[in-house]
């Protein structure tokens, strides 16, 4: 690996072999006027249409999700990133990204919300025929018309193109028939138009189509009873022989399953943003509760232990935030590096988000394990009161499960992540295999103790991110070496490699992020981002070193094994951190400013 | 028909005051900015209803203050104001504040001015009439219902136990509270209109103040709460009488 070389155009994937330069990353710290007018209006429309009202929404009152759609609509947020000439407001990315995480601390609005702007409004926009965009997309993002789409199966969840729907050609010519179940359909009981796969004859891939909930032969079943997101409905859609227009085959015959991998992967990344503004509101109940529950005669936010968790809550969510952005980002200037090389913008679209799958993967798990934490976390804080279904926390603890379960599991997500890294190395994509070799090189060799280096304010932390990657090169290398062919079927190593990717990918977005926020406010101005930072790689190094080791224990043997295991231990070396001294730190900004603040 | 709608930028009212410099300047680092809510809520969304109803044909805006206040100006524009000026210079004195308005406001010659009762960091109250007896037009202030009929306007006002319904004539200046309008939802058409809408600086009238502050002085901190049973009436009179000393 070259160190000293940066890349702006980094492509995906590529965060495990090459630097990125802090200056070529967007931090939220950054957002512009427009932006932050954007954004207040989402916390406005939360506040006084959306948040007064969670019971009567999570009670499914009739028409009540319906309207506020229809009343985000009127504000044009269904619309944002659809392009002008479809009735949308053609903004890019990241301000989508924006909205998604504001009104991610919705609930279950921002369930109907994600479900509708992303898997139900994108396959007719980025695959639809002129016809079909016009027909449809100005509808959708108006809100006039709610969308659904329809993958899942009951006999097919993760294996969506093992889905038994069937579509046939109708001897006339003019219309498919299509037959099948499909289940935990967001949206259903309101929607009026559904993406629907099904596989056309006997062929080996889905196709796609777009159903209107009039066409004949579709029926909706009754709401199912959830966990959580009670608010967002949610059915079992049946199609007998229900009838669609030819003209209605969204793209080509057999592109439905890549269709649904590719919107997939943009909701992989909505659903970090949507998760990290949830996680903001979690905490900002925490604090105000902490602020004012007093136990033994003060405010339980005086306590250490209630610190102690109010502080982890914000230091996982800056994190997860920093890497939504950076990946957001990225996928846009992908996206408009194929759009200059004279490919169309939608095309570009889908390739730019494509060649970001892995961090799509990598960033649906840390951001919606972190709002699992954050709301058992808020629970407890929360004590007895936590318990209760009359306090916010009832609500928060059981929305949030449902997150590392769709938009693939994150068992799922894992595997891909590891997957798509070793595929595209194979492909020759991404070169593993030189800076994999160099890292073996270095064992064999006498330390870099690091003496003659100089110090800076991000020296450590870069000097660890870099050792990071050694770490799992290493680790990956050898399981690639040792297991081969078998590595896929392996899952626990899987799982572990996919731990220290995402470790090594969210440290390397947090250290990027306080940097370029240090140059822009000055090393004063961001002493609790400095802090988030220090323990949030401090314990990054403790997670890759134990998924390291449990990975290299199974696969390796002898003085080869012995070997390794010190290499990972150098590799994932920290010097001491005060991190009781540094959470306090943090703890005691949110619980000064009374919120999340960061 | 012409509105002119007085906003200003006040610190959001979760913001904890702190003070500089000796106890004369109030520390803004760190303070979120927001349009006065009775300037946006009542004033600006009763001015576009005028609009909407055809009675009025353009909203302008004017505020004072230096180049930091114009996000809050473009909010004002993106939920429908026409055009905005901006008067760039700090005021934090009622009476100035009124004259760079007049002096601005004669120049175009307005039908109706419309502001919040108050802002919210000073609380003043009372630029609203200054404005108006330097201009030499009538004043209305605490309004909790604005109606225009022809080249007049009844308007209902909050009066010590009751309300007062008026009848002027236009033009005039009107402070608005609750009731007046309900606030609104800056848009994306309005958000990304608002860039394209114009934004005049303009430079104040020289005039010299007639007040200054001195000091800031913030309010004590708040005792705590001592509850006392019903059943314990002999401690609640002893704690009156020796620890509150009100008996």
């Amino acid at each position: 690996m070259n160190e000293t070389e940066t890349l702006k155009a980094i492509k995906g994937g590529e965060f495990l072999i090459r630097e990125t330069s802090a200056e070529h990353v967007f931090i939220p710290e950054e957002w512009n006027e427009e932006q932050l007018m954007i954004a207040e209006t989402c916390d406005t429309f939360l506040a006084q249409h959306v948040k007064p009202n969670l019971t009567r929404i999570d009670a499914q009152e009739e028409g009540l999700m319906s309207h506020l759609m229809d009343e985000a609509g009127a504000l044009g947020l269904l619309g944002i990133s659809v392009p002008e000439e479809y009735g949308g407001f053609g903004k890019d990315f990241k301000t989508s990204m924006l909205v998604t995480e504001k009104l991610g601390a919705g609930n279950s609005f921002s369930v109907a919300f994600s479900a509708h702007s992303g898997i139900g409004t994108l396959p007719i926009l980025y695959y639809g025929n002129e016809a079909q965009k016009q027909k449809y997309v100005p509808k959708l993002a108006s809100g006039e018309w709610k969308g659904a789409y329809c993958l899942t199966e009951p006999s097919s969840g993760s294996d969506a193109n093992s889905g038994k729907a069937r579509a046939r050609l109708t001897e006339d010519g003019k219309y498919y028939l299509i037959t099948g179940q499909k289940m935990w359909i967001t949206n259903a009981g309101f929607a009026d138009v559904f993406t629907v796969f099904a596989k056309i004859d006997n062929d080996e891939n889905l196709s796609a189509f777009i159903v209107e909930k009039d066409f004949e032969g579709l029926t909706l079943n009754t709401e199912e009873h959830k966990m959580g997101i009670k608010g967002s409905s949610t059915r079992q859609v049946f199609f007998n022989d229900c009838k669609v227009p030819v003209e209605n085959l969204l793209s080509e015959r057999q592109n439905g399953f890549k269709i649904a991998v590719n919107i997939l992967n943009i909701g992989r990344m909505k659903l970090g943003g949507g998760t990290v503004g949830a996680s903001k509101e979690v905490i900002t109940l925490a604090v105000r509760y902490a602020n004012e529950r007093e136990q033994f005669g003060r405010a339980i936010s005086k306590y250490g232990a209630i610190r102690y968790k109010l502080a982890q809550q914000a230091i996982l969510t800056y994190a997860s935030e920093s890497a939504v952005y950076r990946a957001s980002q990225n996928m846009e200037e992908a996206t408009e590096m194929l759009v200059a090389s004279g490919l169309d913008e939608t095309k570009a679209k889908l390739k730019g988000t494509e060649q970001f799958a892995i961090e799509a993967a990598i960033i649906k798990v840390h951001a919606s394990e972190t709002l699992d934490y954050v709301s058992d976390e808020g629970v407890q804080i929360f004590g007895g009161m936590g318990y209760s279904a009359e306090a916010p926390m009832d609500r928060a603890y059981r929305d949030s499960r449902i997150n590392r379960i769709f938009e693939g599991t994150n068992e799922i997500n894992r595997m891909l992540t590891v997957d798509m890294m070793l595929k595209r190395a194979m492909k020759g994509e991404l070169d593993l295999m030189g800076p994999a070799q160099k890292v073996a090189g270095e064992l064999m060799s006498i330390p870099d103790f690091g003496a003659a280096e100089e110090e800076s304010l991000f020296s450590k932390e870069k000097k660890y991110v870099a050792n990071f990657k050694k770490a799992i090169l290493m680790v990956a290398g050898g399981a690639v070496q040792k297991l081969m062919a078998q590595l896929g079927k392996e899952q626990e190593v899987l799982m572990n490699l996919a731990d220290m990717l995402m470790e090594l990918y969210v440290s390397e977005s947090l250290q990027l992020r306080v940097e370029k926020l240090a140059a822009l406010r000055g090393e004063d101005n961001c002493k609790e981002q400095l802090d988030i930072m220090r323990v949030y790689i401090n314990d990054a190094a403790e997670k890759i070193a134990k998924s390291g080791k449990e990975a290299l224990n199974y696969f390796a043997e002898g003085d080869e094994r012995r070997m390794m295991l010190m290499g990972l231990k150098r590799y994932t070396k920290t010097e001491d951190v005060n991190v009781i001294q540094a959470r306090r730190n943090i703890a005691a900004k949110i619980i000064s400013e009374n919120k999340y603040c960061f | 028909m012409k509105i002119l709608v007085c906003i200003s930028q006040v610190p959001d009212t979760s913001t904890k005051v702190t003070l500089k410099d000796n106890d004369t300047l109030i520390n803004s680092q760190g303070v979120t900015f927001v349009l006065n809510p009775y300037d946006e809520w009542y004033a600006l969304v009763r001015a576009l209803e005028f609009k909407e109803s055809g009675i009025a044909t353009e909203i302008h805006l004017v505020t004072v203050g230096k180049a930091d206040t114009e996000p809050v100006i473009r909010k004002a524009l993106a939920l429908g104001g026409d055009q905005a000026v901006r008067i760039d210079v700090d005021s934090n004195d009622p009476y100035l504040t009124a004259v760079y308005i007049a002096d601005y406001a004669k120049t175009v010659g307005y039908d109706l001015i419309l502001c919040g009762k108050e802002s919210i960091d000073y609380n003043n109250g009372t630029v609203g009439a200054m404005l108006a007896a330097l201009l030499d037009i009538d004043y209305i202030g605490f309004a909790t219902d604005v109606q225009i009929e022809t080249n007049t306007v009844v308007v209902k006002r909050e009066i010590e136990g009751g309300e007062e319904t008026d009848l002027c004539n236009l033009p005039i200046v009107i402070a608005c509270q609750k009731g007046v309008a309900e606030a609104r939802i800056p848009n994306m058409r309005g958000i990304m209109a608002a860039r394209t809408r114009p934004l005049n600086v303009i430079a104040p009238s020289v005039i010299s103040p007639v007040t200054a502050i001195l000091s800031y002085e913030l309010p004590p901190a708040k005792a705590g709460v001592k509850m006392v049973k019903p059943e314990n009436m002999d401690e609640l009179v002893e704690l009156l009488h020796a620890e509150a000393k009100v008996i």
